[in-house]
């Protein structure tokens, strides 16, 4: 386990190393990397202070290993915009899209995990046809269409939910959050839905294909044989069985979670890291763009860690074979 | 007095290729207490008869016609409400292999604990206990702290135990046990064996034991019903069916069995295949496989006539005269 | 699928080769249709349409009852078919031209649906956007934009994948171990991420979109391809073929192609339908198709603005246009795979 466990880390640094090697020739292939860290309205003074804080005026080498020493310390760069270290701005963004992403994922198994189970349980009815016919829909249906719809409806026309922005956050430990404060969950629930729509597809198929699978297994007739109901064969025997693989595979969705925000937060204007994203690609403000990619590589990173873990030790047959070898 | 009385049972599979008669008018009875061997190849339909009485068949199978009468009620004709609180209560069944039966991701005391409240509201904690005790008593060493253990930590034979423990949580009438001891190696099923006779002749509870395997049913079974192509072709008392068999066919499931015959005789084989159930012969299913067969076998099928008390066979050629048998 | 490699007479091959040539033909058809200066000529389009038509028929060839198997299907091939009709005639069917200024009248800007212009000449079915352009022809218009970006996106990126995946079976070695490493770290990222970093690199831009959603996808064929052609090399009538002295290069496109281009086509279907979205998504976010050209997402984009103000119809009825195309193609694609390729259906 323990090897196991290192060898997944070292995996995982050497990808971050990988990504920065891209992300810093990527910057020297569309241009001069001045350019795109230093704002166009510089003074002389501090463009040739942040040449020297980059190393710009060295050789290609040694600038690669000044600016990963300067992304390990924290350090990409100073918004245009916002006069702001860029990684600091996106630090004070990201609970924003973490906690939208989080709400987003419980909304999709909520909607998606008993629809599947019961599409898989009436598989050849018109019942599970439907279900999956609608899970079509779900797939098709453009993420930033549903928001509008949604918004449409629930703000603009029932009145029942407020349409944009935040609402009231919670400080917890010193993060802004507003899924502890009822206010602030009101305006998280139409992006957290619009967000969840597609991922709720997903886990609606996975379902389905996993409570067919199951169903046909000895132990469900055994539990049959048992006496016990239906209901509890469904949501105990199967369902135990198949959110392994779900878990999993929504672990590792949590991430496209916070690549799709982006959209979402744009349509709700959800200040988040992924409006944050949106408007410094329009204002052309490179180190935010540069300092959101290197923080979601490292999200990334650190997720496909977790889910792997986490799944080591969800699964009671992989965690003894794992502890042994 | 009989706990469970089959007539005419008949189920039927609709797959594509046509209806497949797995199981087409089968009679027997089955005293209290009293432990009955189902024998056939794999095929014959023993075990969809075993499922027929639990009403578990799988689709696209489904009991099509007669009755199943347990204690005096209709199980063909039972809502599915009703039948589900029979199941595991007074009719328990054990299945054939160990590995699959238990649930992978769930622990052995979540698995026994819902078998007794499915049926008796009951606390968790009495429901925990009943569930050490019948651990106990199929002979799981330590069983309390057992029950907190996943199905991967056990043994085949210990996980069959578990399966056992958990068919006799609830004191049932009526096991049926579908080739329980096949999966399992030699020594540890004689040892299973032995246990099932013990607690069923301890608990008094009716058994359907149902094997291919001749010599596992002549130590244990009362009576024997021999089935082929979906219908019985010879019952009668296990030692009387063991000694003279009166159908060809059960003489070739007998000839099959090691040690049976003398010593350095040749084991004799049923020649030819398990027939194709979706395309029966005309006449006797058995006919194009049995050395006894004439014109008469291959137009017309035999009905079953009983030739002494308890002893039937569906045979036009039986090889034992009536009276005569042991 | 299993064939020797038996000399093939001719006019077997021109039956085999005929299908990848309308394919290739329409997939510079379709190239012209985006960037044009103007609008391809009619009877091009005409033929374009029979191309898409004979390319659905060979699929289905003698599947047909499979395919057609309840009423989803029906309305779902229906409902495309319809959509690739007004995309393509759309010149033909919308009543104005929305990229000719000169038929705009500002006067008209957000007419609610229904309305008719001043002098009644003609009426607005689906209402007009702030500039007075009809709903209902953007919609035709950038239904054809949204259209072929994504197949000359998803066209090229197949070829691209197929190359790269077949290229990395047949070498081997340290080659195959680099080309896929690179194409599993691509796919860990969702593509919405890659897109958008590519455009913020790019610029917006009709060529720039395509090319983003070309290096967005192409990862995921060359892995598809891949696995396919090392199934398919390890079979034995590869070896045959090679036992036989046959060139490299005949067996690949003898053999090992033909086995490797059905799974593809499948997943290509659904493909296109996923690029749709991606496109609109960029362009609604404003890094898409330039507003010279807008595609669906940027006519919903362009309404979003008025939504709040109850003027629903400017984001809306695009919207439903873009939820039909990309519904209908993923529904065939559906069909698709359960008719084409038993083994995946679940």
């Amino acid at each position: 386990m323990l090897v196991y466990l290192l060898r997944r880390i070292a995996q995982s640094i050497f990808v971050a190393l990988a990504m920065m090697v891209i992300v810093f020739f990527g910057i020297y292939m569309i241009g001069n990397p001045v350019d795109i860290l230093i704002s166009p309205d510089a003074t002389p003074r501090e463009i040739e202070e942040t040449m020297a804080r980059f190393g710009f005026d060295q050789p290609i080498y040694i600038q690669f290993f000044t600016f990963v020493g300067n992304a390990l310390q924290g350090d990409l760069g100073r918004s245009f915009v916002h006069g702001e270290s860029a990684v600091t701005l996106i630090l004070h963004y990201m609970p924003a899209t973490l906690e939208l992403a989080a709400l987003g994922l419980f909304f999709s198994v909520l909607i998606g995990v008993p629809l599947g189970v019961y599409a898989g349980y009436k598989a050849d009815k018109w019942q599970g046809r439907a279900i999956m016919t609608g899970s079509i829909f779900g797939f098709s249906l453009p993420n930033f269409w549903v928001g509008m719809l949604l918004i449409l409806i629930f703000a603009v026309e029932l009145r029942w939910l407020p349409s944009t922005g935040r609402g009231d956050t919670v400080d917890v430990f010193g993060i802004r959050l507003s899924i502890f404060s009822e206010n602030g969950l009101q305006y998280m629930i139409l992006p957290a839905l619009t967000l969840a729509l597609y991922k709720a597809s997903l886990v609606t198929r996975l379902a389905r294909a996993g409570t067919q699978e199951a169903l046909v297994q000895d132990y469900v007739k055994f539990a049959r044989a048992k006496g016990v109901s239906e209901t509890r064969i469904l949501f105990v025997h199967v369902l135990k069985n198949i959110m392994i693989p779900i878990v999993t595979v929504l672990g590792l969705e949590l991430g496209s979670m916070i690549a799709f925000a982006v959209v979402t937060e744009t349509v709700f204007a959800w200040p988040g890291m992924g409006k944050l994203l949106i408007d410094s690609i329009l204002t052309l403000d490179r180190p935010v763009i540069v300092a959101y990619l290197m923080m979601t590589v490292l999200i990334f990173i650190v997720i496909n860690l977790v889910v792997d873990i986490v799944y080591t030790i969800l699964d009671p047959r992989v965690r003894v074979t794992g502890g042994t070898a | 007095m009989s706990v469970l009385e089959v007539h005419n049972l008949q189920t039927h599979f609709f797959t594509d290729a046509g209806v497949v008669k797995a199981v087409d008018g089968v009679d027997f009875a089955l005293n209290e207490g009293e432990v009955l061997g189902l024998v056939g190849e794999s095929g014959s339909g023993k075990s969809v008869t075993g499922f027929s009485i639990l009403r578990l068949v799988d689709p696209p199978g489904r009991v099509v016609g007669g009755h199943i009468m347990f204690r005096g009620q209709d199980l063909a004709q039972l809502p599915e409400a009703e039948m589900r609180r029979l199941r595991g209560n007074k009719i328990a069944m054990i299945f054939q292999d160990p590995m699959m039966t238990l649930n992978p991701v769930l622990r052995i005391d979540t698995q026994m604990i819902e078998a007794v409240r499915a049926h008796e509201k009951v606390s968790a904690k009495a429901a925990r206990d009943r569930a050490i005790s019948a651990l106990a008593k199929v002979g799981i060493p330590s069983p309390a702290e057992r029950l907190d253990a996943y199905p991967h930590q056990f043994s085949g034979g210990m996980r069959q135990r578990v399966a056992i423990a958990i068919a006799l949580l609830n004191g049932p009438d009526l096991i049926v046990a579908d080739e329980p001891t096949t999966a399992l190696d030699v020594t540890i099923q004689s040892q299973i064996l032995a246990e099932i006779q013990e607690l069923a002749r301890d608990t008094g509870t009716a058994l359907i034991w149902i094997t291919h395997d001749l010599a596992v049913v002549a130590g244990l079974a009362d009576r024997v019903a021999v089935m082929y192509a979906g219908r019985i072709v010879e019952t009668g008392q296990t030692d009387a069916v063991l000694t003279a068999p009166g159908h060809p066919y059960s003489v070739g499931l007998l000839g099959s069995i090691p040690g049976h015959g003398q010593r350095g005789e040749r084991l004799t084989q049923i020649p030819g295949m398990a027939p194709n159930m979706a395309h029966l012969p005309p006449g006797c299913a058995f006919a194009p496989r049995c050395f006894n067969a004439d014109e008469r076998c291959r137009s017309d099928a035999p009905g079953i006539d009983e030739i002494d008390t308890g002893r039937a066979l569906r045979c036009h050629h039986p090889l034992i005269t009536p009276g005569v048998s042991a | 699928m299993t064939e020797m490699p038996a000399p093939i007479p001719l006019r077997e091959r021109t039956a085999d080769a005929l299908p990848w040539l309308v394919t290739a033909a329409m997939a510079l058809a379709t190239l012209a249709l985006a960037f044009g200066p103007d609008w391809s000529s009619l009877p091009a389009r005409v033929l374009m349409l029979i191309g898409f038509v004979a390319i659905c028929a060979h699929l289905l060839r003698g599947r047909g009852r499979q395919f057609f198997n309840g009423p989803v299907a029906y309305i779902a091939a229906g409902s495309l078919l319809l959509l690739v009709v007004l995309a393509l005639f759309a010149n033909e069917i919308a009543p104005q031209n929305p990229y000719d200024l000169r038929q705009l009248d500002i006067m008209d800007g957000r007419l609610p649906p229904g309305s008719t212009t001043f002098d009644g000449a003609m009426t607005y079915h689906l209402g007009t956007d702030e500039q007075g352009r009809d709903i209902l022809s953007g919609i035709l218009y950038g239904l054809r934009v949204s259209l072929s970006v994504a197949i000359i996106a998803t066209l090229v990126a197949m070829a691209i994948g197929v190359v790269v995946g077949i290229y990395a079976a047949w070498a081997g070695g340290r080659v195959e171990t680099i080309l896929m490493r690179l194409v599993d770290l691509q796919l860990s990222f969702p593509s919405i991420l890659v897109a958008l970093m590519l455009m913020a690199a790019f610029g917006r831009g009709l060529d720039k979109v395509v090319i983003a959603l070309i290096i967005v996808q192409w990862a995921y064929y060359a892995r598809t391809v891949r696995g396919t052609a090392l199934s398919e090399t390890r079979k034995e009538y590869i070896d045959a073929a090679r036992g036989l002295g046959l060139p490299v290069r005949r067996i690949i496109f003898k053999h090992l192609l033909p086995n490797c281009i059905p799974p593809l086509l499948v997943i290509s279907t659904v493909q296109i339908a996923n690029t749709i979205v991606l496109e609109s998504s960029l362009s609604f976010l404003g890094v898409g198709v330039p507003i010279t050209r807008p595609s669906l997402g940027l006519l919903i984009a362009n309404g979003y603005d008025y939504m709040l103000s109850g003027q629903y119809w400017m984001s809306m009825y695009p919207g439903v246009a873009l939820l039909a195309i990309v519904a209908s193609i993923n529904l065939v694609g559906d069909r698709l795979r359960d008719t084409l390729n038993p083994r995946l259906r679940k």
